[in-house]
């Protein structure tokens, strides 16, 4: 019953979603007000009825009904309840559910909320967002119905993959996907934008604040998943530039790029035709990434479903929707006017040169990617790894580093380059001593470069405040500083990491002991555990550190359904750095292999991403809070 | 000029989309290439796994005749899956010869008695060294080898179903 109700609900959903889209076009194209407006309260209860079929879903897998085949392929009976409630999206069906869910959330969130878009712009962009959603209801519909009943039932189900059994699983797709998906509203308000021509500061203020939600979800989304990967994969990296890290980096990026297009637009009526292009590109790189994900066209940890036919599908929708939009963009932007301009060496000139250099990293990104499989089409089978990553985008990177200490020290419209350098001093100084200071640790040319400009943004990045009024200070202005800083302290743990990680492999018997960086580890020795659906082999480690002295547990553990071990790090967190240690094979004459590491530092890396989305939260607060004062002080006038 | 420019992005993504989809339907080769294959086995000479059946040494690979020899242990599962396709290649006429990795005779002489014995010598390799030297990396691999000594196929994993007919013909052609 219940796995029927879900589906009526995603056949309804869809149902809505087309009528979303004719009332829309209708109330557009023939001027009819009266359908338009019914446009709003179709686009919630799509929105509802979506998440109603997810919320349908999650409760078949925390039952374990196992006469519906998705729970039967991807659960088990005696998985803790945790893993049974995420495993509804660790799958393919389930993860394609919950994209929709949130996309129809976002457009019901859309009809609620948005105020302060002109009612015809708004119209065409739920249009917009209902257009995309009919595609993927299409897509879970016709070709990955998660609902799907098995007859006969199993007697129980076949598990799910032992990486993703980790609470990480929880909290980490259903934010990225808020990330990835909320950038359709960016899209469908230049869709909108572009079907009645109305690009100007005002659309700008009120597509901001849905860029900057989906931003802070998608900056959360990547710094828990690269978290997640550290500990969780026990291969002591944080970053593989896998193509789905890439896919879920690209979005980013271009939503950063966007993030501060629409500033512009917002403050100086200025890159229209630019911002309309990068709304655009975000959430195509969004989509792009889901194709590469769910298509298997790509090999990746991440990718479920090798099903060419549902590749198809996507790929198809993908021409539709970024095609179309792009089409639409060619035909339409000539005819909206050119905005103001403005000089080179000023906030918007930081702005644009930001802009430039993250397209510049997009473009490497997506063609790293890309190219195994552009490559296969001339019969070369290869794979991109990081070092052309590193080497490529590394260095465009710190230019963009050093743009972003400059750029908010700058004065809109125009600056005197003398009185740049004036401000820009402090920051320069902090550079070069680090850069000396440096020269005696040596750690690596980029490494180097990247601490030695970490140091400049820090300071930078807190500049904006000097000789302020705090207390006048606007918010958003403290999440501009914030995030700027995150980016420095994120910085910083990446060069610290790649400079001075201290690495050894060894092979101990109990008793012996091992050194890795400032600390001296003792195998004392090792026992069995059972867990609730794992049994494991369980080291008792002693990390010594100057009289202190801490036990770590690593864990060589045992799924029985599906049969597999995974590799559980046991992790020791100082304020100076991580040491991480993982279990490795017995050589069979009583020594263990363990692998040690010493990352110094190695977490402001995350710490740097949190504090960056914290900026993010800090800005749209801010924002929201003026747009409403004003909206007050406009209603009183 | 301006116009012009507007219809670049769609240009660049009705690339990108070409590229893809032909990525997409061109059908897949997930293959590893052997960097073995066409290169002569190295010389090896391996003692006995279990009683009653010989070892292996590298010159039993030039006796002018096609075999197989299969990289395998006890303790490997997939080499459980791929022994019944292994029983119907020797059941084809096709010698099979093995290299047990890191195993015990015991171990070993269970798993044949398990999943049936295709196997016309048996090495034992308890430090992977010849292994190594073979190029492979993992349980099970199998080779394909001429009558002279010289690898024709190398197949990563176990063998399923539908490799039985590659195996077949590299065995004809090498003839």
């Amino acid at each position: 019953m219940i796995a029927e109700a879900g589906l009526a609900a995603l056949w309804l959903a869809g149902a809505l979603a087309a009528l979303q889209l004719a009332m829309a076009v209708i109330g557009i194209a023939r001027g009819r007000d009266d359908v338009a407006a019914a446009v709003r309260p179709v686009a919630i209860v799509q929105g509802v009825l979506a998440a109603l079929a997810m919320a349908l879903l999650i409760k078949l897998f925390l039952e374990s009904d196992m006469s519906v085949k998705l729970v039967v392929e991807n659960s088990h009976s005696a998985k803790p309840w945790l893993y049974k409630f995420a495993g509804a999206w660790g799958n393919h069906e389930g993860s394609m559910l919950l994209w929709v869910t949130i996309l129809g959330l976002a457009g019901g969130a859309v009809a609620i909320f948005e105020r302060a878009l002109p009612e015809r712009t708004l119209v065409a962009t739920l249009g917009a967002q209902a257009t995309i959603a009919l595609g993927f209801y299409a897509f879970l519909l016709f070709s990955s119905n998660p609902f799907a009943r098995l007859t006969p039932a199993a007697p129980d189900g076949l598990g799910l993959n032992p990486l993703l059994q980790d609470p990480g699983l929880a909290f980490h797709p259903p934010t990225l996907y808020t990330g990835y998906v909320g950038l359709s509203v960016a899209f469908s308000f230049a869709v909108g934008a572009l079907v009645t021509r109305d690009v100007g500061p005002g659309f700008a203020r009120a597509m901001r604040p849905w860029v900057l939600i989906a931003w802070i979800f998608l900056t959360l989304g990547i710094t828990a998943g690269s978290y997640w990967a550290y500990y969780e994969l026990g291969w002591g990296g944080w970053w593989f530039w896998d193509p789905v890290e890439n896919a879920s980096l690209m979005p980013w990026l271009a939503a950063t790029a966007l993030l501060h297009s629409v500033t512009v637009l917002a403050t100086r009526d200025g890159l229209r035709a630019w911002t309309i292009m990068l709304a655009v590109v975000a959430f195509s790189m969004s989509m792009i990434g889901t194709f590469l994900v769910r298509s298997g066209i790509l090999t990746s940890v991440h990718a479920f479903a090798v099903d060419p036919e549902r590749g198809a599908f996507i790929l198809a929708l993908l021409a539709i929707y970024i095609g179309g939009a792009l089409a639409l963009f060619a035909a339409r932007i000539g005819t909206v006017r050119a905005g103001t301009t403005f000089d080179p060496v000023s906030r918007e000139g930081g702005l644009v040169a930001n802009n430039l250099l993250l397209s510049v990293i997009l473009g490497i990104v997506l063609i790293g990617t890309l190219y195994p499989i552009v490559a296969a089409s001339f019969g070369v089978q290869l794979s991109v790894g990081p070092p052309f990553f590193n080497k490529a985008a590394g260095p465009i990177a710190l230019a963009l580093v050093a743009v972003m200490a400059v750029g908010p020290l700058l004065r809109w419209r125009r600056d005197e380059a003398r009185a740049v350098v004036g401000r820009v001093a402090l920051p320069i100084a902090a550079t070069v001593v680090a850069a000396v200071a440096l020269l005696f640790v040596w750690p690596g040319v980029l490494p180097w470069a990247g601490l030695s400009l970490a140091a400049g943004l820090a300071v930078a990045s807190v500049a904006p405040l000097w000789k302020r009024n705090l207390r006048r200070t606007p918010m958003f202005t403290y999440g501009m500083v914030l995030a700027h800083l995150g980016i420095a302290v994120s910085l910083a743990g990446m060069a610290s990491d790649s400079a001075f990680t201290r690495e050894t492999l060894v092979a101990v018997r109990a008793g012996e002991a091992a050194r890795v960086g400032p600390y001296s580890v003792t195998l004392d020795g090792i026992s069995p555990v059972i867990g609730e659906n794992w049994s494991a082999l369980e080291a008792q480690l002693t990390a010594t550190r100057g009289d202190d002295s801490t036990r770590l547990h690593p864990q060589l553990r045992f799924f029985a359904n599906p049969p597999t071990s995974t590799n559980e790090s046991a992790i020791l967190t100082a304020l100076d750095g991580q040491l991480y240690t993982v279990l490795g094979q017995p050589d069979g004459q009583g020594r263990w292999q363990l692998r040690l590491w010493w990352k110094p530092f190695v977490t402001l890396i995350w710490f740097g991403g949190v504090l960056i989305a914290l900026g993010g939260a800090l800005s749209l607060v801010g924002r929201l809070r003026r747009e409403r004062r004003s909206a007050v002080r406009a209603a009183w006038a | 000029m301006k116009r012009f420019a507007l219809w670049a992005p769609l240009a660049i993504f009705a690339l990108l989309f070409a590229v893809v989809a032909s990525g997409l339907f061109r059908p897949a080769d997930k293959v590893v290439r052997s960097a073995m294959v066409g290169k002569p086995l190295p010389d090896f000479a391996l003692p006995a796994m279990v009683p009653g059946k010989p070892g292996l040494t590298s010159a039993s690979f030039k006796g002018g005749q096609p075999r197989l020899l299969n990289v395998f242990a006890s303790w490997c599962v997939p080499c459980i899956a791929e022994a019944p396709h292994l029983m119907r290649l020797k059941t084809m006429g096709i010698p099979i010869d093995a290299i047990a990795i890191r195993d015990t005779t015991p171990a070993i002489a269970g798993f044949l008695r398990r999943n049936g014995d295709p196997y016309a010598r048996i090495g034992s390799d308890t430090a992977s060294r010849v292994q190594l030297a073979l190029g492979s990396s993992g349980v099970p691999e199998t080779f394909v080898v001429d009558g002279r000594g010289i690898v024709v196929k190398q197949i990563i994993g176990d063998i399923r179903e539908d490799n039985i007919g590659e195996i077949v013909q590299a065995v004809r052609e090498a003839r």
